[in-house]
């Protein structure tokens, strides 16, 4: 041990032991380790302490190859004393393990995965899975389940807003507690996953449900329109809009839609046209704050760098992604690049002060909606000099 | 003096066991029950007249009769048991416009309840959450029920600009389930094995019968003019529904699912048509605020307890089970 640790200061490297342990001897069988093996030992003693076991391992067929000898020749005395011990010693490994050390080791891995009180978090899961099989749950009026998008949707999307993309949130006191508001965001990323970011963090951040309204495509296309309505979102209509703010729900709208995710690589962090500013109508109908939001770094993602125009008509999609890695590397190349991704809510703009009858105004519809568009660019521009690297 | 009050379509179940709730009712006096096809079972008070509203015969009786409330529920849905997608609408739209120019004529009609669908608004991908009572279907329907209610309903409104003297009311329901309920939509769950669109799991929203009953009743005895749109609260959707009815179910192409359909239809076994498959990929939800505000309703079953109480007639079997358990 001195001697490591002397040889440690003065190299000034940690030695990391591969493979045998540190041991001398590759496990080739023969009793003495080869010469490089021998320069490879840490201490003497080490390597004096493992030599007569090996022996002794070793020793053990070749004691064996010469009872079967002796058991054919007649003279078994010798044999009595040997087999036995390596029977043994080869058993254990194999069988013989206690239950109790089973149950032991399941009650670990249960801790491990739910925790302290995992007894109680099991029965929450199983209980949940019951309710789910026999249909014993509530949905609202606009399809939205609440308990499968805490417990799964919320639940799967975390790792990879924590780990993958490292969200950085900023401004969270813009959202109001209580009340109607809507949420309005840059769009980018060619996958909608920045809505889905977004929601996690309003989930995660400020306690409430953020009711996204989606394109019609969303709810055309199997699987993912009964994945969005269980979501919480909605069609991206007046109608709906206004229900929900008037209910007082948190909504969240993408006004770039398409040319939004769509847009190629080399326009990345330009917004696009705001669509007519139904939005703005909207909030102004019902009186509610408009909160705008910039979301640095879902624009790295997926850089777009092609489309193919004549299959997105003939599939009815708005386009179809080309990007470094799809589809040339097939399912790998839908891996999201890990880019760092902040999300800031900037302060409200409020329209109470208008009249409900204001809404129909065009050129205040334009000028507020051209107010929360400035708002957005400027914070990315902002933004974009705060984050150090795309991966940083 | 009660009112008289004529009632449309009284040879299905629904029809006839409105009228013979209506005799109970005290501000009524007398029930009609007008129909081609005498009714099956008992009913009670109301007097029977055949009658086949699609000929000029019906003004005959409006007059005769005294009538003054008309409720016109003979709309029917599925053409089998019509014979036919020709007689259905024959049934369906000529029979309306002759019962409209019927009462048209009659100077003593007060009152004219129809009951209409929620399959008016259709089903489809870019329909809002909730459709009020202001808004049309997204795209017109091309064929079927859907067209038929639809015109109905123009003629309706025709009516009701011509003889702004009666009151109308539209009463647009949901999809109405209960034990006694033969519909495409309780056809459907009846099925051994529940054929559901795959990737697609729509909103339902169900009207119990007894609610049904309820609120023609009250339309025709408080005589409300106006649209609404009743139905049970909130809503549920395919995948619930079919967990909680405990039966299997298979997701299929959409495709598949139409075929599926439209075979089922020739074999006679299901009544499964276009609309009804939209309906089962999209789903719809109406609002009702109009109907507790203006109509003044309250449906005694939610669409889950709607669901509830028709899962009771379909698996008696289960629920013992359960009971047990």
């Amino acid at each position: 041990m001195p001697e490591e640790a002397r040889r440690r200061d003065g190299e000034d490297a940690v030695v990391i032991p591969i493979g045998t342990g540190g041991r001398p001897g590759r496990g080739s069988g023969s009793a003495r380790p080869s010469s490089a093996a021998r320069n490879l030992a840490p201490s003497s003693r080490k390597a004096s302490s493992a030599k007569p076991r090996r022996a002794g391992a070793t020793d053990a067929p070749g004691k064996k190859a010469r009872a079967g000898s002796g058991r054919a020749t007649g003279s078994a005395d010798e044999t009595v004393v040997t087999p036995p011990t390596g029977g043994e010693a080869a058993k254990p490994p194999t069988t013989g393990i206690p239950v109790a050390d089973w149950l032991a080791a399941a009650q670990g891995a249960a801790q491990e995965v739910f925790g302290a009180d995992w007894e109680r978090r099991a029965a929450e899961l199983m209980a949940f899975c019951r309710r789910r099989l026999e249909g014993d749950y509530e949905v609202d009026d606009y399809g939205f389940d609440r308990e499968l998008t805490e417990r799964f949707f919320m639940a799967a999307l975390r790792p990879i807003a924590e780990k993958w993309f490292r969200l950085e949130v900023r401004g969270l006191e813009n959202i109001p507690a209580e009340g109607g508001a809507l949420v309005v965001s840059n769009h980018s990323g060619t996958i909608p996953l920045d809505g889905l970011m977004t929601m996690l963090t309003v989930h995660d951040h400020a306690g409430r449900f953020l009711r996204p309204l989606g394109a019609d495509l969303v709810f055309k296309l199997p699987v993912v329109s009964a994945l969005a309505r269980a979501g919480g979102a909605t069609l991206a209509c007046t109608e709906d809009a206004e229900r929900m703010l008037s209910e007082g729900q948190l909504v969240g709208v993408w006004p770039e839609g398409f040319k939004g995710i769509g847009k190629p690589f080399s326009e990345r962090y330009k917004l696009q046209r705001f669509g007519r500013g139904g939005f703005v109508s909207a909030a102004l109908r019902t009186g509610v704050p408009i909160i705008p939001l910039s979301v640095v770094g879902a624009e790295e993602i997926y850089p777009l760098v092609g489309n193919v125009p004549s299959l997105a008509r003939l599939l009815g999609v708005p386009y179809i992604p080309i990007t470094p890695f799809f589809p040339w590397l097939g399912p790998l190349g839908l891996v999201p690049l890990p880019s760092k991704w902040i999300l800031e809510f900037g302060e409200p703009i409020r329209t109470d002060a208008y009249e409900p009858g204001e809404a129909e105004d065009p050129m205040l519809v334009f000028n507020v909606t051209d107010q929360v568009r400035e708002t957005i660019q400027h914070t990315l521009f902002d933004l974009l000099r705060d984050r150090g690297g795309v991966f940083g | 003096m009660g009112r008289v009050v004529l009632v449309t379509g009284i040879s299905r179940d629904i029809g006839r066991r409105f009228a013979r709730a209506a005799t109970g009712d005290p501000s009524i006096d007398r029930v009609i029950g007008v129909d081609v096809v005498p009714p099956r079972g008992d009913i009670g008070d109301v007097s029977f007249v055949r009658a086949d509203i699609r000929n000029p015969v019906i003004a005959k009786v409006i007059a005769k009769e005294d009538v003054d409330t008309v409720v016109h529920m003979s709309v029917i849905a599925t053409p089998g048991s019509a014979g036919g997608r020709g007689t259905m609408k024959e049934l369906n739209v000529i029979g309306s416009m002759q019962l409209l120019a019927a009462c048209q004529r009659s100077a003593t009609v007060e009152r004219l309840v129809v009951k209409s669908t929620t399959t008016v608004y259709g089903s489809g991908p870019r329909d809002p959450a909730m459709f009020t009572e202001d808004m049309g279907p997204k795209r017109l329907p091309s064929s079927g029920y859907a067209k038929d209610v639809y015109e109905i309903e123009g003629y309706v409104r025709g009516f009701a600009r011509r003889r702004p003297d009666v009151d109308v009311t539209l009463i647009r329901a949901a999809n109405v389930v209960g034990p006694h309920v033969s519909s495409p939509l309780t056809n459907y769950f009846r099925l051994p094995v529940i054929p559901r669109v795959l990737g697609f799991d729509p909103r339902l929203q169900l009207l119990h019968e007894d609610d049904l009953m309820r609120v023609l009743r009250h339309a025709a005895t408080t005589g409300i003019a106006g649209t609404f749109n009743v139905a049970g609260d909130g809503v549920m959707t395919l995948s619930q529904a079919v967990r909680r009815l405990g039966t299997p179910s298979v997701a299929l192409p959409r495709f598949a699912v139409g075929r599926l359909g439209s075979t089922m239809r020739q074999a006679r076994v299901s009544d499964f048509s276009p609309e009804q498959l939209g309906f089962l990929t999209y789903g719809r939800g109406v609002d009702t605020t109009r109907m507790r505000t203006v109509l003044g309703f309250e449906p005694q079953f939610t669409t889950a307890e709607a669901f509830a109480d028709f899962r009771r007639s379909v698996t008696p079997s289960v629920e013992e089970g359960a009971g047990r358990a």
